[in-house]
């Protein structure tokens, strides 16, 4: 068996050869980076792709302002450390300057506001490539979106209207004002990207693991107390051992009990569990069966 | 643990949703939300028992029509391999989305009808798989709880179909009496078909061997990239990056380039976690050379005494992929293949293959949407391939439409065009 590749390693030579096709043919790509686990791996497959170099285009956060602090630091930290610059597309700067405005009451979210301030810091830095960190494992519209996933002027995806991919020739040909979505890492799972991060010693902020924090329950989910969110007369906070599946706005993003303090005690909790993150922590996707594939449409992430 | 891709070809009469459904279900893979929504939605439907196959259909558009649009993908693992399905729609746009998911595929499961027999539509399957060189197929014979578990019905349908594949080019044909809706055979052996003594479907997909379905033998390397980090640390540092598309390279190979012809040895295979005494396809990794050479995106390394074909002319079997044109001779369009992108001109349509019959219309003007046939183009450089069925990387391409951007064929090299 001297020349098999793991499953892990199979995947990330898939996604090298397609963060290489992305440099090679495309003037101004960027990497979209929330600091989540799955963003933070695609940081380190870039690394790999380009390695001695450090890499060819910058990272973009899209900033709710909404931000776990330990999330932020370890996005500066880590940015750093890759030598990698780093651009911020602010949603309390498009707020701020009219551009979109902010939702009211207790269920307040920033979540719909991302899509216009992810498209105008397209526009702005006039990037024609766009790498995601979205899985086909995660929801049914992602398992039928392509690699290289076309955006027209508007930003919006037509499901019904791809380009046919096949084996790993990727078609990134667009006009001005259109770009491409890129998912490097569309064929791994919730567990093998837990898999790589523990096989490739990956550091992952705090949150991730299990650690006291003071939450309430709300349609079924813990969120955590924070600057961020109004309490409903009915909601109690109280503290809890919990860890954090997905790492997004802390207006929206649940957080699970949890014991799992080290990376085998998360991959043995992924391995048994039987509701898939979005399903447990993501209220924005609980709007309707088909809310991503709505979002989507108008050029979500 | 290794990885297994493969494809699933059939209807939803065909009960093909449905089997898949069974495979995540059984497999653990389904998570409670999923099955939540699926049961919510069968209730809503008026459908007796939970219809799997509800786990599988996901846009909107479809649930609201019943209808499959696209390649979907799922996954899901057992102790011994990963699985990456590429579930295609038998029923619109079949060629098109099914050779989509064949390109990657090691393995493709095609559904017939235990009742039905081998039907149009699982020729056309068989057939696909065949010309995308999908080593390993599966006829999974479904329904078999509607005839009775029936061996003889089961032998009587592998007949009919191996007399028909010996037409085609297949390398690996298993037979398996299931019931997707009962999970006979599906991931256990069932005790309603005590005459069956093969593998379980899953047991097959877990253990058919597939390490040698790739090319080990002709050292291909087409360069995807130029790394020169041009700092201090690594002030001349040059290297080729691109994925291996065939064979195994070593440092101290001697290499030739492709189109210059320049000879020289590899000084280095490297990698982020280090240099590496060999590489293999599909290894994605930093090639480094012993002289100073001009090479650029495009170009490929060979062996001296290996070489593909260098030409501007190629002969192929295409599928024509757009609704909104055809390919006829004097048809002008963009080829990718492996790293090289360059202009063609379609010479000539030699004929269109009636993929149900598998006859040749020699006279057909042009090829149109899911209609497949063999051309011969000419290209505006030379391309370094080999023929498709020795080499899926380097034998494979896609034809782009300029004026819409879009891909409008797949192209599976048969050789040099004479």
């Amino acid at each position: 068996m001297a020349y098999d590749l793991t499953h892990l390693r199979q995947l990330e030579a898939e996604s090298i050869h397609i963060f290489r096709e992305v440099a090679a043919e495309f003037e101004n790509p960027c990497l979209l980076f929330s600091g989540g686990k799955d963003s933070i791996v695609m940081l380190r497959l870039a690394e790999k792709a380009f390695w001695p170099a450090k890499i060819p285009f910058p990272v973009m956060h899209v900033d709710t302002g909404h931000n776990f602090p330990e999330v932020m630091e370890f996005r500066d930290r880590r940015l750093a450390e890759a030598g990698a610059r780093l651009v911020v597309a602010s949603v309390q700067e498009a707020i701020d300057a009219g551009k979109v405005v902010e939702e009211t009451g207790p269920r307040a979210s920033r979540n719909r506001l991302q899509t216009r301030v992810l498209l105008d810091g397209i526009a702005e830095h006039r990037f024609d490539a766009l790498f995601g960190g979205a899985r086909r494992d995660e929801e049914k519209a992602r398992a039928k979106e392509r690699v290289f996933s076309f955006r027209d002027e508007f930003g919006q995806w037509d499901p019904k209207n791809q380009r046919p991919e096949l084996w790993s020739l990727y078609n990134g040909r667009i006009r001005q004002g259109e770009h491409i979505r890129v998912f490097p890492i569309s064929n791994y799972t919730e567990l093998d990207i837990w898999q790589y991060i523990k096989a490739e010693n990956i550091e992952i902020p705090s949150v991730y693991f299990s650690h006291r924090r003071e939450v309430f329950e709300r349609d079924g989910m813990l969120l955590s107390v924070s600057p961020f969110i109004t309490l409903m007369d009915d909601e109690e906070p109280y503290m809890e051992t919990v860890r954090y599946r997905t790492v997004g706005d802390m207006s929206c993003t649940g957080a699970v009990e949890s014991s799992a303090a080290d990376i085998d005690a998360i991959i043995d909790e992924v391995s048994a569990t039987r509701i898939t993150e979005r399903g447990a922590t993501r209220a924005d996707d609980r709007v309707s069966e088909a809310a991503m594939e709505d979002r989507k449409k108008e050029g979500y992430f | 643990m290794e990885m297994l891709r493969f494809a699933t070809a059939g209807s939803v009469d065909d009960g093909k949703s449905t089997l898949i459904g069974r495979l995540l279900y059984d497999t653990k893979t389904i998570f409670q939300d999923q099955l939540d929504a699926v049961e919510r939605a069968s209730v809503q439907m008026g459908t007796e028992y939970t219809n799997l196959a509800l786990l599988t259909d996901g846009l909107r558009a479809e649930r609201e029509q019943g209808i499959t649009i696209d390649v979907a993908y799922r996954y899901f693992a057992t102790p011994k391999r990963k699985f990456i399905i590429a579930d295609t729609p038998g029923h619109t746009q079949y060629t098109r989305n099914m050779v989509t998911g064949a390109s990657t595929a090691d393995l493709a499961i095609v559904l017939i009808d235990a009742r039905k027999g081998v039907l149009e539509q699982s020729r056309r399957h068989a057939f696909l798989a065949s010309l995308l060189r999908i080593p390993h197929l599966v006829l999974a014979v479904n329904k078999m709880d509607l005839v009775g578990y029936s061996e003889d019905r089961f032998e009587e349908v592998k007949e009919e179909f191996r007399s028909f594949a010996m037409k085609l080019d297949i390398v690996d044909l298993t037979f398996i009496p299931v019931s997707a809706l009962h999970g006979d055979n599906v991931v256990e052996r069932s005790g309603n078909t005590p005459w069956y003594d093969g593998p379980s479907l899953l047991h097959h997909l877990e253990e058919v061997h597939i390490a040698s379905d790739r090319n080990l033998i002709d050292p291909r390397f087409p360069v995807q990239y130029v790394i020169r980090p041009q700092s201090d640390d690594y002030h001349d540092y040059r290297g080729y990056a691109g994925t291996i598309a065939g064979g195994v390279m070593r440092p101290g190979d001697e290499v030739v380039v492709l189109p210059s012809g320049f000879g020289s040895t590899i000084k280095s295979i490297d990698t982020f976690d280090g240099s590496v005494d060999e590489a293999f396809a599909p290894m994605a990794v930093t090639v480094r050379l012993s002289d100073e050479i001009d090479i650029s995106r495009g170009d490929m390394l060979c062996r001296p005494n290996n070489q593909p074909t260098a030409s501007q002319d190629i002969d192929a079997m295409v599928c024509w992929m757009s609704e909104r044109s055809s390919l006829s001779s004097g048809s002008r369009l963009v080829i990718k293949h492996t790293t090289r992108t360059a202009k063609v001109i379609v010479r000539d349509l030699a004929y269109q293959l009636d993929i149900n019959t598998l006859s040749r219309n020699e006279d057909a003007p042009e090829l149109k949407l899911n209609e497949i046939g063999r051309v011969s183009m000419r290209c505006q450089v030379p391309l370094f391939f080999d023929e498709y069925r020795r080499n899926r990387s380097t034998g494979s391409f896609i034809l782009i439409d300029e004026a819409t951007n879009t891909t409008v064929a797949a192209g599976m090299i048969l050789g040099e065009a004479g």
